[in-house]
């Protein structure tokens, strides 16, 4: 029973690849090397391929590695094209919007324009991404929930970088490409409109995401630890309930005095994802729109209280018992 | 390799021993660790202050180790207690030549200052720093930058002392001197230079950020901040006063989030400058919020003017009179001050010394007064 206790998975089946279903145009459409990977067994599957592209994928690539390319260059030709300046600064580099006076025309290419035609590309590669999640599902004639869910990141997405720089009438607005430099903008967003931790769609999506850790933890380590009854196939667990349900079930109820079924652990799952990025970008969307402070909002509207005690240090102590001046 | 005795053994007496040896050489690390934190103590202890409302979050945390060292500065700073005259003796602007500023001072007290100054700012040059190598009849002669800089900087210091009483005494007299800056070399340290672009084949916003600068204090936030602050006399305060106001960024005058973005960058440059955080002078939650500031805010917008006084009044305008190795290496600018270049990352310079106690001739910009 070790396997179970092991981060890694110590079962894997590796022989003959599995193709998928034969069609006419199978040789055309999927690449046609399968092979597999003892490394990637232990996270997933150990096959690795064929897959299949499509007209979407191919797009999504293409457009993808484009954006990626333009980013990459604009900050090299920022460094003067040096590679070593590249490395050392990578993670203070960025390709950053037009500057706010540009409003939503085509700025200057050495100003903003690269970055529009960056996110356009990305904007391209992101969406044909999203109906290749479709038109993958219809195939395979599944429901459409990846798609959906991927949807609602990309919700996210096009409020940050098209919705919202749009209603605000600048394309300055939109989130820079840069490791700190996104942050950057981050902490410089939530200050200008008065503290976005008052804004309750974010705090929404605060409460989603980290109820998103939660449940996939507990979800994890409940089927884990009933694998070895069986309760590993959910799926067969969701309408032939046996004893890995009971005992996971009865596990929660003891514990907490309510469970989620073998079947609605998928839905609290999904939900609590999907609503992460749909709360956050309304809240994202109302910021500098309909909002312009959040904290005065949240005064105007008695959720932020006011605290008794002084301020500054000298009600508290001084600066030379502080420092081992005086006792 | 091994005899074969051994061998077999070890072959007929299977033993586990990576089991015990694992748990051994664990309650022996937690043993030794758990004694040397009952005999030595916490090596990384911690001491704070409060500086706003329980429940608000708001203190400054330093290391204990960090707190019992002085500033070095202040061991090797020199002082000395002035002569108190007794009237009716002669002025230096009357036994010196070309004496305009401190004039009132007597001979001896005016030698006194002289050689402190010396001491302050070219220790190792002595008075020909400023006066030449030449003989004492002839230091009256303005031949020098450095002199006519001095000069400058003795007006600017005695202003400080005088007219920016609000920032530099506010808690105690603490005062400045040249030391404050100087500490004992010819070019204070953490003085700054216009940057203009820093990035390439840029312009605009993308232009004056995003790259590793001593103004930008080594983040990704704009360059220019102390720039468009502390000499242009730029808005600081980028927040609206009401839940909702019909503006836009592309409107003249609104504040966006990069302007947010340039003055967080000067919030992190004076931060540093004093060794503190947000919550020495803000409570976080609502940063612009006058009602929720400590008094060391209302120091600190002193301390702004004060900065953007002596860099347009009395540095920039010595534009002219350096020669070309002290001005910038972009635009051949003036050296300019700003927060740490007196505080030098203590929250009170020379962690509150009193230096101006036994200076009163750099107090005023008048007659000194002695008591």
């Amino acid at each position: 029973m070790a396997e179970y206790q092991n981060i890694f998975t110590q079962v894997q089946v590796q022989g003959k690849p599995e193709w998928g279903m034969a069609t006419e145009n199978a040789d055309y459409e999927r690449s046609r090397n399968a092979r597999f990977s003892t490394l990637i067994g232990w996270i997933g599957n150990a096959q690795l391929g064929p897959i299949w592209l499509g007209w979407t994928g191919m797009v999504s690539l293409a457009t993808g590695i484009l954006a990626f390319n333009i980013i990459g260059l604009n900050m090299l030709a920022q460094v003067g094209w040096s590679i070593p300046e590249f490395i050392r600064q990578l993670f203070w580099l960025a390709l950053e919007p037009p500057s706010p006076e540009y409003g939503l025309r085509m700025p200057p290419l050495n100003d903003g324009g690269w970055y529009i035609i960056a996110s356009f590309f990305l904007l391209v590669s992101v969406m044909s991404w999203w109906a290749r999640t479709y038109i993958l599902a219809m195939e395979h004639k599944m429901g459409k929930h990846v798609f959906w869910a991927f949807g609602a990141a990309i919700w996210l997405f096009l409020v940050l970088g098209l919705f919202r720089p749009i209603l605000m009438g600048s394309w300055s607005e939109a989130v820079p490409y840069g490791i700190f430099p996104h942050l950057d903008w981050t902490t410089a967003f939530s200050i200008r409109y008065g503290n976005l931790y008052y804004n309750p769609f974010h705090a929404l999506s605060i409460v989603f995401l980290y109820g998103s850790v939660l449940l996939f933890a507990m979800h994890g380590a409940t089927i884990m630890a009933v694998t070895r009854y069986g309760g590993d196939r959910e799926l067969e667990q969701i309408v032939d309930r046996g004893t890995a349900t009971e005992r996971a079930a009865l596990f929660w109820r003891w514990t907490m005095g309510f469970n989620a079924t073998m079947e609605g652990i998928h839905r609290w799952a999904w939900w609590f994802a999907v609503l992460t990025t749909i709360t956050g970008g309304i809240g994202i969307l109302l910021t500098g729109t309909v909002v312009d402070n959040w904290f005065i909002w949240a005064q105007e509207h008695h959720f932020a209280p006011m605290y008794d005690g002084s301020y500054g240090y000298e009600a508290y102590g001084s600066y030379e018992t502080f420092i081992g001046q005086e006792n | 390799m091994l005899p074969n005795w051994f061998n077999k053994w070890n072959r007929d007496n299977p033993t586990n021993i990576y089991g015990p040896a694992i748990l051994v050489g664990t309650a022996g690390v937690a043993v030794t660790v758990a004694a040397f934190l009952v005999v030595v103590g916490q090596p990384f202890k911690t001491d704070s202050i409060q500086t706003g409302p329980r429940g608000t979050g708001m203190s400054r945390t330093e290391f204990v180790s960090d707190l019992a060292k002085p500033d070095p500065s202040i061991e090797v700073m020199y002082t000395e207690a002035p002569y108190i005259p007794e009237g009716g003796e002669p002025l230096a602007r009357d036994i010196y030549q070309n004496v305009q500023v401190l004039g009132d001072l007597t001979e001896d007290n005016f030698n006194r200052v002289m050689l402190a100054m010396t001491d302050w700012v070219a220790p190792d040059q002595g008075c020909a720093y400023c006066h030449g190598d030449v003989a004492i009849e002839e230091y009256g002669a303005d031949d020098l930058y450095t002199k006519v800089v001095s000069r400058r900087m003795i007006q600017m210091t005695q202003n400080i002392n005088e007219n920016w009483d609000g920032h530099v005494n506010v808690n105690k007299e603490v005062g400045v001197t040249c030391y404050t800056c100087h500490r004992g070399e010819n070019v204070p340290s953490d003085i700054w230079f216009k940057m203009g672009s820093v990035n390439e084949a840029t312009a605009g916003w993308s232009a004056v950020q995003n790259r590793v600068t001593v103004q930008s204090q080594y983040t990704s936030l704009p360059s220019d901040a102390l720039e468009t602050f502390l000499l242009d006399y730029g808005r600081i305060g980028v927040h609206d006063l009401e839940a909702h106001v019909a503006a836009y960024p592309s409107e003249e005058g609104y504040p966006t989030w990069q302007d947010t973005e340039r003055t967080f960058s000067l919030m992190n440059y004076v931060s540093n400058s004093l060794g503190v955080n947000c919550v020495f002078c803000h409570n976080s939650r609502a940063f612009y919020d006058p009602e929720q500031v400590t008094p060391q805010w209302a120091t600190e917008q002193l301390g702004i003017g004060m900065v953007q006084e002596m860099n347009n009044e009395y540095l920039v305008p010595l534009e002219d009179v350096y020669p070309p190795e002290r001005l910038g290496p972009v635009f051949a600018d003036a050296p300019k001050a700003a927060c740490k270049t007196c505080h030098k990352g203590y929250q009170q310079p020379l962690q509150g010394l009193n230096v101006i106690a036994d200076w009163p001739e750099l107090a005023t910009t008048g007659a000194p007064v002695y008591e």
